[in-house]
Formats: C-alpha cells, structure tokens, sequence
C-alpha cells in the first residue's frame, strides 16, 4: 500500500481506540439524538419544519462545537504523540515526511467529519423512517459546509501542534486561537468597529476573514437569503458577492485557509525538530 | 558506515552536542554509554535524520535528513521507552513491515523466537502489553528484516533472561554486516555485546575504545550456586534468572547467557555474605539442542 493511504490508516485505527474519538462521536451523536428527543424535528420556525428544523439547529450547534472539538483533539493528540515518543519511533521507519504529514491529515479528516456527517445521516435515515420530508439539498449543502470547516480547523491545528513543543502549550494555544475567532464573530468586531470609527467594509473583510463568522453566515443564508437577520452588513456581501458567489466563497475559502495552514505547518515540521 | 564531523546540536542556548567526531565502520559493536544528559539519545536522533544539526552526519555517504528512505530502510531501531501506540500488536507489525518492504512473517518468527506469541495478542492494542512484550516486539521489527544498522537504546533492560539470550543470538546472526550502537548509562548492562566503547559527557566524546571480544554472543554458561543458609531475598532474585532448587533454596542451578555473566555476578554480588560455592561452565549447544559442557 503507498505509503501515504499507510499512514492515514495507522491514524484512523489509533483514533478509533483513542478516548477523544469516543467523546467526539458520543457528543455528535447525542446532539441528533437530544433534538429528535425535545421535538426539533416536528416543530415550526421562520417556515422551517421536520428535518430542515432540525438540520438547522444541528449546525448552529456543530459551528459552536466542532471547531474546538477539532482543534483541542488535534493539538492534543500530535503534540502528545510527539512528547511520548510515536515520533521518535515512528519516524524511524523509512516513511517520507510528506507521506507521514499528508497522510495524518487524511486519517485524522475522515476521523473528525465523519462522526459530524454520521449523525447527519443518521437523522435523514431516521427521519425517512418516520415518513417525513426528506430536505436533500439542504442536506449535501450543510454537508459541504461542514466538510470544509472541519477541514480549516484540522489545517489550523496541525499548525499549532507544528509550532508548539508541549502538548499543554499547543492546548492553551489552540483555545486561545478558538476563543479570538469566537469573540471576532461579533463581540470585539463590534466594539473594534465602534471605537476605531472604521468603514463598514473593513469589519465586513475582518468577519469574512473569519472562518467562523464565513460558515455562520453561509449557514444563515439558506434559511435567509436576504440576511436580514445579519442587518446592513448583509449589503456589502450580497453587493460584492450575490448570493451563489458568497456560497461558493464560504465552500472555498476555509478549504483554501486550512490547506495554507497544513501547507505552512508541512514547511515547518520538515525543517525542525521531528521528535 | 556511520560519519560523525563536528556535530553540534543546540536546544536554544543549550549546546547538547559539543562537536562530535566518531566514525564506525562494519562490524563495530559499539556501547554508548554516558550519565543521563550525556548526549546519547541527541546524537541516535541526528543519526535517526529526526533532528536537526550542525556538521555533518553520514550514512554510508548519505544524509539521513535528506535521503530518509534510503537510510532508514537500513536501520533497525529499538527504543528505550516503547511508544504508547494504541493500533494493534498485528497492524503495528505489518505497517513497519510495509514500509520497510519486509516480510511480516519474518518479524512474527522473531518474536515467537524471544517467547511472544504474536497470534495470542494481534488484536491487543501495543500500548496494552507488559513492557518486555513490547521490547521483545519492537526487537523482532527492528531485527526482523535486512537491517544493517542496529541503533539499541538500553535494549534489554525489560527482558527476561531466556529472552535476553535469544536476543543475543539474534545480535550474534548479525555481528558481521551490521554496525550496532547500543546505548546504556550503565556499561556492564553491555560491555559484554561489544568491541568497542564510546563514552559521552555533557555532549562531548570523552572516550573512545576497542575492548576484547572474547565473548560469544551466543554463548551459555552453565551456573551453580552453593548458600550458606537458605535466604528469601536471594530465592527471589535467582529465581528471576530461571534458576532451580532441589534442597529448598541452599543450592541453585540454571544457566546464563554467555554476554549477561556481568550482570548475573553483579546480581550475586549482592548477597555476597551468603555465598559458599560458585561454579560457572561455559555451554555448548549442538544441532539438536543438547548441551555439552566444558569443567
């Protein structure tokens, strides 16, 4: 087998075991199933009933969860191989680094979509069983959606577990990069735009630099094409973008942001300190 | 085989390697030995490609950082503390078989050699198994296929004496196209598997001899141990050796691996006070596994 597909499969099969991979499917998991429990699915809101209801709330609670799930795991689980020695080990072996490095990323991507788009489906499943409407489109859209945003995260933490030497220290950096992106969805951006007087378009380029804020918002747009719910800001990205032109750049940019990351992260574990 | 030119290794302002110059060539067993913080691991990482450094480090003319697969698929390494790896005892030993275009079967025939059963545990995850399973696994995936570099950190040290000797028959099938460097902060752990020592302190080469290799690796020793009294603490001690008593603990019998009699008069010594008589005949082990020995 190349050894690229090697390496990915040595990283799926030691996260299978890992208690991480546990937590994170049980929390995806339950979340459908908490939903289904108190009714998502059959209640109304802003025109939205059954599945899409309950797909929407499903993503506003992965856009909260998975990106510090995916951080916290990622910089844990390579920064603490590194300190217990899978790398000094492993790495032994007559594997290329660009095969051990891209071959990670690949396991530990299947690892941490899969769980999020397993629940997904299974509440499709679930939901065809019970005879509702089943909302496809919605569906294979959220479905890209997560798919990239896990796949910008995964890219930021392979960064951070490159540049970090202690997995203690590549935790406290992953929260703190989460917590900046987090606040920057409006709280600092708000009081930054406030008190620097800055131009509409500035905090607008500062939030769709934000892959957060990108995902929110792309989310939003499907329930409210028109982003009201996002007020006069909403002018500039549907100005500058149009509604299918902002879709596609929420699908795009945070594969473009987390495929720089790991490219950045790639340079700098080829020319540092391996172990 | 192996170059070391002025290597010097720095941890920001801490300079752990201070200008090495070693060179080894094929057949060299050598013993690194040195206190904790010496240098010792430092300079297997450099030698590994796994860490950066100034100077210059070769492998039979290559550099390990920038012709990895060409170094590494010469090299077998045994670590001193095994990795906590959770995939299991079977995927371990087909994924380094893999990339290092070896027979799996081959490596699963040295492990049933040291005593581990790799059938028994394919499912276990590796992080699961007791040190010396681990040991003796990583041993059969490093000797296990055509390594002609063996780098050993402490290598033994959670064996049991039958595994230790089959180990150092393993070592002896190679002594003579391999370079070995075992690495230990005690040199009678291995002075006994060498024909040459390097000593290191504080990131420099502070000694660097040829030493007799008047030792077979393979070699056995036939041991009796006559006590003045019988003695728990001792029964204890020999007992871990695979030693026997027939008059409840006065005298012992079993037998040593010819490169652990250092270790084995070392473990005597203790009890020193109780010993009345000491016998130790060298073995030897015909094609059918009869013993034969020399008085």
């Amino acid at each position: 087998m190349n050894h690229l597909w090697l390496n990915a499969l040595a990283d799926i099969v030691d996260s299978l075991r890992a208690r991480w991979f546990f937590v994170y499917t049980i929390v995806f998991g339950g979340l459908v199933v908490l939903l289904f429990a108190y009714g998502l699915a059959e209640s109304r809101i802003m025109g939205f009933t059954g599945l899409s209801r309950l797909l929407l709330t499903y993503i506003q609670l992965t856009m909260a969860i998975l990106p510090v799930f995916v951080l916290i795991t990622t910089v844990r689980s390579v920064a603490g191989d590194r300190e217990a020695g899978v790398f000094e080990y492993l790495l032994s072996l007559p594997v290329s680094l660009g095969a051990w490095f891209w071959g990670k990323i690949i396991g530990r991507f299947l690892m941490v979509f899969l769980p999020v788009f397993a629940a997904m489906l299974g509440a499709l499943v679930w939901g065809g069983f019970k005879g509702v409407e089943l909302p496809l489109n919605l569906f294979i859209y959220y479905t890209a959606l997560l798919m990239v945003l896990a796949w910008c995260f995964l890219g930021i933490g392979m960064l951070i577990s490159t540049l970090t030497r202690s997995s203690d220290v590549a935790q406290g950096a992953a929260f703190v990069t989460w917590l900046t992106l987090l606040l920057f969805l409006d709280l600092i951006l708000l009081g930054v735009l406030i008190q620097e007087h800055l131009p509409a378009e500035t905090a607008v380029a500062m939030a769709l630099a934000n892959p957060m804020q990108v995902f929110r918002t792309a989310s939003m747009m499907l329930f409210d094409p028109q982003l009201v719910l996002l007020g006069p800001s909403a002018y500039v990205i549907l100005d500058n973008f149009g509604q299918s032109g902002y879709i596609m750049y929420a699908l795009i940019y945070p594969v473009l942001l987390g495929t720089a990351c790991m490219t950045l992260g790639f340079y700098l574990f080829k020319r540092s300190d391996l172990p | 085989m192996i170059q070391f030119e002025n290597v010097v290794k720095r941890f920001r302002r801490h300079q752990v390697l201070k200008g090495v110059e070693l060179e080894i060539e094929r057949g060299h067993r050598v013993a690194l030995v040195g206190s904790n913080g010496a240098g010792k691991t430092t300079l297997i990482r450099c030698l590994l490609g796994e860490y950066t450094c100034e100077g210059s480090v070769r492998v039979d003319g290559l550099d390990p950082r920038e012709h990895r697969r060409e170094v590494l698929s010469k090299v077998g390494f045994v670590p001193q503390l095994p990795p906590p790896l959770k995939m299991p005892v079977i995927q371990l030993v087909r994924f380094a078989a893999s990339l290092c275009d070896a027979d799996p079967r081959r490596m699963i025939e040295v492990a049933g050699r040291l005593g581990l059963n790799v059938d028994s545990f394919r499912n276990h995850p590796f992080v699961k198994l007791s040190g010396g399973q681990k040991q003796k696994l990583l041993i059969a995936i490093a000797l296990g296929r055509d390594s002609e570099l063996l780098l050993l950190d402490e290598p033994a040290a959670n064996l049991d004496p039958q595994a230790r000797h089959i180990f150092f028959e393993l070592l002896a099938e190679k002594k003579e196209t391999s370079v070995m460097l075992i690495s230990s902060h005690r040199l009678d752990e291995v002075a006994t598997l060498v024909n040459r020592v390097v000593e290191m302190d504080q990131g420099n080469l502070v000694l660097d001899d040829r030493v007799a290799d008047l030792v077979e690796l393979s070699s056995r020793l036939y041991c009796e141990v006559g006590l003045i009294r019988p003695e728990t603490a001792f029964a204890r001690a020999i007992m871990q050796w695979g030693f026997q008593t027939g008059d409840g603990g006065l005298n012992w019998s079993g037998y040593v691996a010819g490169p652990d009699r250092l270790r084995y008069l070392g473990v005597l010594s203790r009890y020193a006070a109780l010993l009345g008589s000491l016998r130790m005949d060298e073995v030897d082990t015909d094609a059918e596994g009869h013993d034969t020995r020399h008085d």
